[in-house]
């Protein structure tokens, strides 16, 4: 098979991929009460995506991934606090920012590996969330950032109680995200990635350059993380240290794993089951939900290895 | 016309008004949530589930923690999915505010029962607050300490976060316009396991006191412990404290390197009135613990959600709700409390209290007051 | 001025000793078995809570439940590692991962039903109290016995390592797994062994952490990140590395908040940066 013929292959759209973007359309019809949730399902998707860029495709295993959340939001909230409140313009200054936060960032990041990488990546991020703390005339601290007004969208569509703009626009940049990550994931670079992830040694010896290619994709994956920062702080004009936190780091890294790393679909698969399951546990039992989730995470990783989406392909073998 | 005003009525009764509860019921603020729910549930169960011939049916929702994003979908969930007709609970700042928002845009009567960041009441106008604020009681303490309290020069040390420097401000600013001299002052790390290290910093200055303010939780016996680690006696040196400082944990904690330290507070379980005295009974009859200021907040949110019902004459609606909670007044089981019209905030008695043995038990015993205190921070602002 | 730094050394090293006790398992666990173990704390938890419930409800002396502390967080790691865990030493990091934090998760839930959340108060001994005044330092009683405790554990933790059979095998298994399970050694058993001296000594610090930091249901996940500095500073698999991270962290945190409050959290964190910058492997850890 011809190399372009195997990336002809790879991109082709699986008709289970289809039903699945057509089946997010569903909550407007069937659930329009729970559009607000499904925005943020949505944007926890899209914050898993980014992480499964790095850690799924590149081996980089992140505790601190919500630095670049953080900036994305902040940055959001801070322009519509102090500038301007038009949010498609927003986003792209956040998701730059973050970007450039990331590019910053990895030069340190991608010198290590295992525990050092994981411990610095959560060192990294607790001393930003420090900071934001004491820039508290800037953030607003832990009160949270005050003021944040969001223009309707094109002006016509006003961010209201029912969701349905934030619904639909965290959706259309979910999508459009998800695009790009799948044209980078399926392309030479993309198997570079997945080279360097099973063998970092071995990859220079065949020409690619890893510690280049780590830097770039982990800029690609902290300005995505950074447009779903700021797509939060606009969704629901509120922006507080807890999206800096180690627990929200934590919280989309369960995700990612519980959907399956290195799938591209694990994210948001992740993404819906855990935040629906915990949105169904606390509303039942506002007290004892964790433990339910405990189980649930327990019994995943008993019967389904390799994440839910792992898990099921093995039952689903892959026809190469 | 009277039958069709009795129509009316009977129709209304029918009605059920919907409380929607949004608590920091799991994670580090648990317990916070479990105090105030409890209260709630047993003002309920005192006073009957109807009032005004409406029935009361209560939602519950978890944020986790801070979590703003959370709390305003919750609300908003509320009040689209589950028509709620109140808003209520709200014991984080961040969470307070973000569902002021929602409050403000759907017009729904809320009930802070204990965020206490001065600013939350002024985001939405049919907001109510039954707790306290941080400068009500720290401004005031600090007013006090430098005048009555006879303290001239204080030591302050507080958590570095929004709260602390709250009430770093707020008491500074008491102390020094009551001609006091603030020497020196540190901040702590929000998560801090350990205080020696401050502590230390503060004996190095030999103050004649030392102003402390923590979060509730391990905090408190931790940096209480910590002052006697280092030969820090309340006798000789004033400690002084948001009430936090000497909660019923933090006292068992201590153990009698507690006695001496003075604390301000709007509300102990220790209040000697008759309506304190059956709470606290009934309380620990239903739970087995004594009710602290998360509970009072419960129970008079409560209390002025029945009153504002009785009197809006069966209007649930925002307008009437919180049109009849301004200027409400009553007597709860701190001390007399009612609402200031102006800012929709509550007025209250600000008591001062020492640490002794009584009967063989430690106790915030209180020796002065100071009555009908209102938010200082926003009447400072220009109307 | 050298009063007060010697007791903020003092302080920093008993706060150290602390973080040592309940982290030196999971380092050698990790370093060990290679098994994520991130409910580690959750042990710490179970030991903190058997000495609450032992001294408020049975009137036991608190010096009695330290062992018992330390016994049952070892019982409960036999049980977790025998039914569940071995399951997955096979699998990946981040399987294990996920798994043990679905335990913290239930560990943390079942701490709330049982015993509320609220902070648990401890009566400590009268002469575990105030403190001893010495070349003109106060020397706090608690943070002298926990440094005499720390001690007294290294020492018989390092003794029983190079001194005894089951040591060396312990020892062999960490190097080489293979060359070991081939020369004979059980090492399964030494597996299990380690892992309840592991969990059990998170418990004995769980016990001893009440007093200076407090007890509630969400302790499992609040000292997570402290511990995992400390293994990830000291080197997986050393003992001697968790010693000397623990006490390097405790006394520069303590150091840092008495000298530049200012800086106040930010320096524990930059202490950790520092170090792994510069070894990546730890101080004491070996590079694969």
């Amino acid at each position: 098979m011809k190399s372009a013929d195997f990336f002809q292959e790879q991109i082709r759209w699986r008709p289970i991929e289809i039903a699945f973007w057509i089946a997010t359309l569903l909550p407007f019809v069937v659930a329009p009460a729970y559009l607000q949730l499904a925005s943020q399902i949505a944007i926890t998707a899209l914050f898993a995506l980014s992480l499964d860029l790095i850690l799924g495709y590149a081996g980089i295993v992140s505790l601190g991934h919500a630095a670049y959340f953080g900036v994305g939001a902040y940055t959001a909230g801070l322009l519509a606090k102090h500038a301007w409140g038009e949010p498609l313009s927003g986003l792209v200054v956040a998701g730059a920012l973050a970007g450039m936060v990331g590019y910053l960032t990895s030069h340190i990041i991608v010198r290590f590996r295992h525990l050092a990488l994981i411990m610095l990546t959560l060192g990294l991020g607790l001393l930003l969330h420090e900071a934001a703390n004491s820039a508290s005339a800037l953030t607003g601290g832990a009160d949270g950032l005050q003021g944040v007004r969001i223009r309707p969208l094109f002006e016509v569509f006003k961010f209201d109680l029912y969701g349905r703009t934030a619904y639909a626009y965290s959706l259309v940049v979910l999508f459009a995200c998800f695009l790009v990550s799948r044209r980078i994931i399926h392309s030479p670079f993309g198997l570079a990635l997945r080279g360097i992830r099973e063998n970092a040694l071995r990859m220079p010896a065949i020409g690619a350059p890893s510690r280049a290619h780590l830097r770039k994709v982990y800029t690609i994956a902290a300005l995505i993380a950074g447009v779903a920062g700021a797509l939060l702080a606009q969704t629901t004009e509120t922006v507080s240290l807890e999206v800096l936190s180690f627990g929200r780091s934590a919280d989309v890294l369960v995700i990612l794993i519980l959907g399956g790393a290195g799938r591209l679909y694990g994210g948001l698969l992740g993404a819906i089951i855990y935040m629906v399951a915990r949105d169904q546990f606390s509303g039942i039992n506002p007290q004892y939900w964790y433990f339910w989730i405990g189980l649930l995470l327990v019994t995943v990783v008993m019967l389904l290895p390799n994440g839910i989406l792992g898990g099921l392909a093995k039952f689903f073998p892959r026809k190469t | 016309m009277l039958s069709l005003v009795m129509l009316a009525g009977s129709a209304s009764a029918q009605q059920t008004v919907r409380i929607g509860l949004i608590m920091p019921y799991s994670g580090q603020f648990a317990d916070t949530a479990t105090q105030m729910d409890n209260a709630i549930k047993l003002y309920v169960k005192q006073n009957g589930d109807t009032v005004a011939g409406h029935k009361l049916e209560f939602i519950r929702k978890d944020t986790g923690g801070i979590a703003p994003d959370v709390a305003k979908r919750l609300a908003q969930e509320l009040v689209v999915r589950d028509k709620v007709d109140v808003l209520a609970g709200f014991v984080l700042t961040p969470n307070a505010l973000a569902a002021a928002d929602v409050s403000a845009e759907a017009r729904k009567f809320m009930v802070v029962m204990n965020a206490a960041t001065s600013i939350i009441t002024t985001k939405s106008p049919y907001m109510a607050r039954t707790s306290l604020t941080t400068p009500q009681l720290n401004e005031t303490f600090g007013a006090w300490a430098a005048s009555k309290g006879g303290l001239k020069k204080v030591y302050t040390m507080v958590s570095d976060y929004g709260p602390g420097h709250d009430a770093e401000q707020a008491f500074q600013r008491g102390f020094k316009q009551a001609g006091g001299e603030v020497i020196g002052a540190v901040r702590f790390p929000v998560a801090n396991p350990d205080f020696a290290a401050f502590v230390q910093r503060a004996k190095d200055q030999s103050p004649e006191g030392i102003y402390a303010w923590v979060p509730g939780g391990a905090q408190p016996a931790a940096l209480g412990k910590a002052l006697a680690e280092r030969g820090i006696d309340p006798k000789r040196t004033r400690i002084l404290g948001q009430g936090e400082l000497t909660e019923e944990e933090a006292r068992k904690s201590m153990g009698d390197t507690a006695i001496g330290i003075i604390t301000a507070y709007h509300y102990d379980a220790s209040h000697d009135s008759k309506l304190n005295r059956d709470f606290v009974k009934a309380f620990n009859d239903a739970y087995g613990r004594n009710p602290n200021i998360y509970s009072i907040g419960g129970w008079d949110g409560m209390h002025l959600i029945y009153a504002v019902l009785k009197a809006s004459g069966g209007k649930t609606d925002g307008e009437a709700l919180i049109g009849a909670a301004k200027g409400m007044q009553w007597e709860s089981p701190r001390g007399p409390v009612s609402i200031d019209p102006e800012t929709r905030d509550i007025v209250q008695t600000v008591y001062i209290r020492r640490v002794e043995k009584v009967g063989g038990e430690l106790k915030n015993v209180e020796f002065d007051k100071v009555e009908n205190v209102k938010d200082p921070v926003k009447a400072r602002m220009p109307k | 001025m050298l009063g007060s730094f010697v007791g903020v050394v003092f302080d920093g090293l008993a706060y150290g000793m602390l973080l040592f006790l309940l982290s030196v398992g999971l380092s050698v666990t990790l370093g060990m078995m290679n098994f994520v173990n991130l409910a580690h704390c959750s042990f710490a938890m179970i030991g903190g809570y058997v000495t609450v419930t032992l001294t408020n409800s049975l009137g036991w002396p608190f010096l009695a439940t330290l062992p018992m502390a330390f016994l049952a967080a070892a019982a409960a790691s036999v049980v977790l590692e025998r039914t569940l865990y071995r399951r997955l030493y096979r699998a990946g990091e981040l399987d294990q991962c996920l798994f043990t934090i679905g335990v913290v998760f239930i560990s943390v839930a079942v701490a709330a039903y049982f015993y509320g959340t609220v902070q648990q108060p401890i009566d400590t001994p009268s002469y575990l109290r105030g403190s001893i005044t010495f070349i003109g330092v106060n020397f706090a009683a608690y943070r002298l016995f926990l440094i005499v405790v720390a001690l007294l554990v290294t020492a018989i933790l390092v003794f029983s390592l190079e001194y005894t059979r089951f040591g060396a095998q312990v020892r062999a298994a960490v190097d080489n797994q293979r060359m070991a399970r081939g020369l004979g050694i059980d090492v399964d058993r030494a597996f299990a062994v380690t892992f309840a001296l592991g969990g059990g000594l998170a418990g004995l610090g769980g016990a001893l952490a009440i007093e200076i930091v407090g007890l509630d249901h969400a302790f499992a996940f609040t000292y997570l990140v402290y511990v995992l500095i400390v293994v990830a500073v000291g080197g997986l698999g050393s003992i001697g590395g968790s010693f000397v991270a623990a006490a390097v962290l405790g006394v520069s945190d303590m150091a840092g908040k008495y000298y530049f409050p200012w800086l106040g959290a930010f320096l524990i964190y930059l202490v950790m940066v520092g170090i792994l910058m510069w070894r990546p492997a730890g101080l004491f850890g070996k590079r694969h």
